[in-house]
């Protein structure tokens, strides 16, 4: 029934000593000591150059013209770039974007050309004097619109782009992906079905806010090398995607070198490629000249990505005894003017949108929809936070039309260990229903709170979540490991340090089997040239990912330690063993040999020659048993996923009865971590995550006018958390079902901890008044305006 | 325009143009790098220093009005050793991506000057000018609430 694994990690869990502890962040001297550089802190010397982008003020429009002689002629300006200097497209999964507009502009902010000046200011100024001109056209600014019949087309050479395999576009219409899951016989078990609830939910597009915008400095150098300094989580990738695009300018993956210094802050926002292609591109126009572009935090808000707005019909069909039947879940994801990387997030949703049941007949629909906005793209949750907003909003609505306690509902239904998925694979070893009854333990489920403020009233809530890694089935980690003349270990790997802990953890599943103390290990940020390759640091992929990499490095160099010893001492390898930064051997209990001996110098024989040498090793993690080949028409036959991480959330709230103003007295957050390598980071991951989900239910939402221009593109406008606007408790749990392929057992955490907070405030939003909003975010005016209209009908 | 101003305890003659902003004379003229451009608008906090003791938003200040002035930054709290503050905000992994740690380090030394017994409540307040989307502001709040325990400055 279950996956069987090619590669079983070391999960011998009585023995750990680093692993599962909450070792000090190897980062974090440098982070409080204001050591810590990031792109924008690094000096490039009288040399450097500033960049700055004219952009378009039209959602939809036809260039008709571009002057830039004024802007040529201003004072510090250097050169000016348009589209006709890079006529070259690009794309992550499909190649639907140019580097600076050709003959059309799809979204406000879309970049139209660039000036290159000696300061920022002078480029500022410059880029205002470029003059385009434009033939307007009708935008289409929401996804039901752009699949009516007659719709405009936004990319009417859709059927001409390159695109991953497992995309289906659908020529002559705004369809860029339509990923489709049908399993079972949906209808026969609606008609079967004792109940079913059919409805339909929206939620806006979000902004990620990381507080590092997006900046990034590349240089051409005079023997033709460009290297690009960049905030992003995705440096081979970046590495790859500017290789290729500007490959007609000659350059090969040699030539092109991508360095990436700690990150402020990414959210999915600085995956891929986004803004950092006008750079590189811009770059290679003045050679020998570093070319800084730092966005705005304006731009951050418009043209980088977007989270997508989705617009879901659902349909649940139960038994009276509170079995899933069926599912058909519609989602129209508005994925803006350029889908290369969102449409992914769509295929991802449209493989899981059942949620974390067990659901025998599915029918699931995900359309990747072009709109006239700017492109949306990754963010924390990957489609996954969108889609359960109506999920369990839907499960508690399920689950009192049929009088069972929402609790004993989704305890139920819980998917579990074996169970069929969507697309036919099977479930891995998962604690679901551990995880519900926890946080139902931590909120008290079923126990009445009280309050003495005659205004507000108590109300709880809870709901489940899932997410895969949605990722290419062969997307891949590697690392390098070297001990250094004191027993100390340098490693490198290129996933990134987002502040998730990432380097630490890497630095735990060394030291547990090299027995080398945490605070003796460097792991440093990523240079394509000097690092091993990892695809991106996205997906909730890189503990387990990258962890298996560094875990394989670390076995690899125990046996090259181990092979010197038996060279040396003649003792069998099997017989030996590492404790304390030494090798002991089973047979010999008073043998010890100290790492710092040899593992540089090697060991002297008796005759007077030497064995060994610097003890370096690698390690490399592919899933050989992902697939992502599948029936177009089905979704059947593959296995796309290597495996979900579930969870459950709960809260505590009072309401304002006048106001509607929410407070979260206390919340709860289970999630299935395999085996926390480091739960004190696990739980830093549960309160981060959780607040930010909050935000985007309470008062997140990005607004854009009726000509498709953002309206708040900034944090006075648009609210992110502050410390006020935090829970008064949150109570983490962490479940450890070991995940069998995981190092230790570990399996990702870092974005799931926000799926499912949007329904959760929904449901207790619900459970206080009976009033049910359908539509993100639940704001306290919604809230106050529902219970205005309940009142006065 | 020329000023003097002493920056984490030297002193710097600086001649800077009447319109530039201290963030950017800080960074690129002095070279202290951890306040940092997040918004350039006041908003996130992030640029945050001490001027003779009090935190301001360094985006928001002209470079030549802090003439006579001193400034210090978390390279000049931590410069001798780490601070208290500093040490448990390691502890509490009281951040993570770290973009916005150094502006929060100023904020909460600023409020243990001021008021050693402040409540959770005090700390928020004084934490509510500087944005960090990592933490969810928990693990800060504990770290300042433990290094007011300590009696730490």
């Amino acid at each position: 029934m279950t996956t069987t694994f090619p590669f079983e990690a070391e999960t011998d869990s009585d023995q750990l000593k680093t692993v599962g502890t909450g070792a000090v962040r190897i980062d974090g001297v440098d982070k409080i000591s204001g050591a810590a550089e990031f792109v924008d802190d690094i000096d490039f010397g009288p040399g450097l150059l500033h960049a700055a982008i004219v952009e378009s003020p039209h959602a939809y429009a036809r260039i008709v013209s571009i002057d830039t002689t004024e802007a040529e002629e201003a004072k510090g300006v250097v050169r000016v770039v348009t589209g006709e200097d890079f006529p070259y497209k690009f794309g992550m999964y499909m190649e639907d974007r140019y580097i600076f507009a050709q003959d059309h502009v799809r979204f406000v902010g879309e970049q139209v050309a660039g000036v290159i000046a000696r300061s920022h200011r002078q480029a500022v100024q410059a880029a205002k004097l470029i003059k385009v001109e434009y033939e307007v056209l009708e935008p289409l600014l929401d996804p039901k619109s752009a699949v009516a019949e007659d719709a405009n087309l936004i990319h009417p050479d859709l059927d001409d782009y390159a695109h991953v395999p497992w995309f289906f576009p659908k020529a002559d219409t705004n369809i860029a992906h339509w990923r489709k899951i049908r399993k079972g016989d949906t209808e026969k078990a609606f008609a079967e079905a004792d109940f079913v609830l059919e409805d339909t939910y929206t939620v806006p597009r979000y902004a990620h806010c990381a507080i590092e915008p997006h900046v990034t400095v590349s240089r051409l150098d005079h023997a033709d090398r460009l290297t690009v300094w960049t905030a992003s989580q995705s440096p081979h990738t970046q590495r790859h995607l500017f290789a290729e695009a500007l490959a007609p300018l000659g350059f090969t993956h040699k030539d092109v070198r991508v360095i990436t210094p700690y990150v402020g802050g990414g959210f999915g926002g600085k995956a891929g490629v986004s803004m950092e292609i006008l750079g590189a591109a811009m770059a290679t126009l003045v050679k020998g000249r570093p070319v800084k572009l730092r966005f705005t935090r304006e731009q951050e808000f418009y043209n980088t990505y977007q989270r997508q707005g989705v617009v879901a019909e659902l349909k649940v069909g139960v038994m009276n005894d509170g079995t899933i039947t069926a599912v058909d879940h519609k989602l129209f994801w508005d994925a803006g003017a350029y889908v290369e990387y969102g449409a992914n997030v769509v295929n991802a949703a449209g493989l899981s949108a059942t949620g974390p049941y067990r659901v025998p007949n599915i029918s699931n629909d995900s359309l990747c929809i072009y709109t006239n906005l700017p492109p949306g793209g990754p963010y924390r949750g990957f489609g996954y936070s969108e889609f359960h907003f109506g999920l369990e909003s839907h499960m508690d609505r399920i689950a009192e039309a049929i009088g069972m306690d929402p609790v004993d509902f989704r305890r139920k239904n819980a998917i579990q260990e074996g169970d069929e998925l969507s697309y036919g694979a099977h479930m891995n070893p998962s604690g679901m229903i551990e995880a519900i009854d926890k946080v139902a333990a931590a909120i008290e489920w079923g126990v009445e709170e009280e309050t003495d403020n005659p205004n507000t009233v108590m109300s709880k809530g809870i709901a489940c979540f899932w997410k895969a890694p949605a990722m290419p089935p062969n997307a891949s980690s590697a690392s390098f490991l070297k001990f250094n003349e004191d027993g100390s270990l340098n490693i490198t790997v290129s996933g990134m340090e987002l502040g998730q802990g990432y380097l630490t953890v890497m630095a735990q599943i060394a030291s547990e089997i090299l027995t080398v103390p945490v605070e003796k290990i460097r792991v440093e940020t990523p240079d394509t040239d000097r690092n091993p390759y990892e695809w991106q640091t996205v997906a909730s992929h890189v503990t387990w990912s990258s962890g298996l990499a560094v875990e394989k490095a670390a076995i690899e160099a125990r046996a090259k330690i181990f092979d010197v010893i038996h060279q040396v001492y003649g003792f069998e390898d099997e017989s030996l063993y590492l404790e304390n930064e030494a090798v002991r051997c089973s047979t010999d209990p008073e043998f010890v040999k100290p790492l710092r001996d040899f593992v540089i110098d090697g060991i002297q024989t008796e005759e007077g020659t030497w064995r060994g040498g610097p003890i370096i090793a690698s390690g490399k993690f592919m899933p050989e048993f992902t697939n992502a080949n599948s029936d177009p028409e089905t979704g059947q036959g593959g296995h796309p996923n290597v495996h979900y991480t579930v969870g459950c959330t709960g809260v505590v709230t009072e309401i304002d009865r006048d106001t509607g103003r929410v407070w979260v007295r206390k919340a709860a957050l289970a999630v299935d971590a395999g085996r926390a390598i480091n739960p004190d980071l696990v739980k830093g991951q549960i309160v981060g995550g959780l607040v930010q989900g909050l935000a985007t239910v309470l008062y997140e939402d990005m607004r854009f006018d009726e000509d498709g221009k953002l309206l708040n593109p900034n944090f006075t406008d648009y609210k992110i958390p502050t410390a006020f606007d935090i829970p008064d408790e949150v109570v983490p749990i962490i479940v450890e079902v070991p995940q069998p392929d995981g190092p230790f057992g570990a399996r990702g955490v870092g974005e799931h901890t926000m799926i499912a907070a949007a329904p959760v405030i929904a449901n207790a939003v619900y459970n206080a008044f009976g009033t049910r909003i359908k539509s993100m975010p639940v704001t306290q005016e919604k809230i106050a305006m529902a219970l205005l209209e309940k009142g006065s009908g | 325009m020329e000023f003097t101003v002493k920056v984490n305890g030297e002193r710097w003659d600086i001649d800077a143009a009447p319109a530039d902003v201290l963030l950017d004379v800080l960074r690129e003229k002095i070279g202290v790098k951890s306040p940092k451009i997040g918004c350039e608008r006041g908003d996130c906090g992030s640029c945050t220093i001490l001027l003779d003791g009090k935190t301001v938003r360094s985006c928001l200040v002209l470079a030549v009005e802090v003439d006579g002035q001193e400034i210090t930054t978390v390279e000049g709290i931590g410069y001798e050793g780490l601070s208290q503050l500093q040490d448990l905000f390691i502890s509490n992994n009281a951040f993570q991506c770290g973009f916005c740690a150094p502006a929060i380090v100023l904020s909460a030394t600023e409020l243990l000057d001021s008021n050693p017994n402040p409540t959770r409540h005090d700390v928020q307040e004084a934490l509510a000018g500087n944005l960090c989307r990592c933490t969810g502001y928990e693990p800060i709040i504990e770290a300042v609430l433990a290094a007011a325990e300590g009696g730490a400055k």
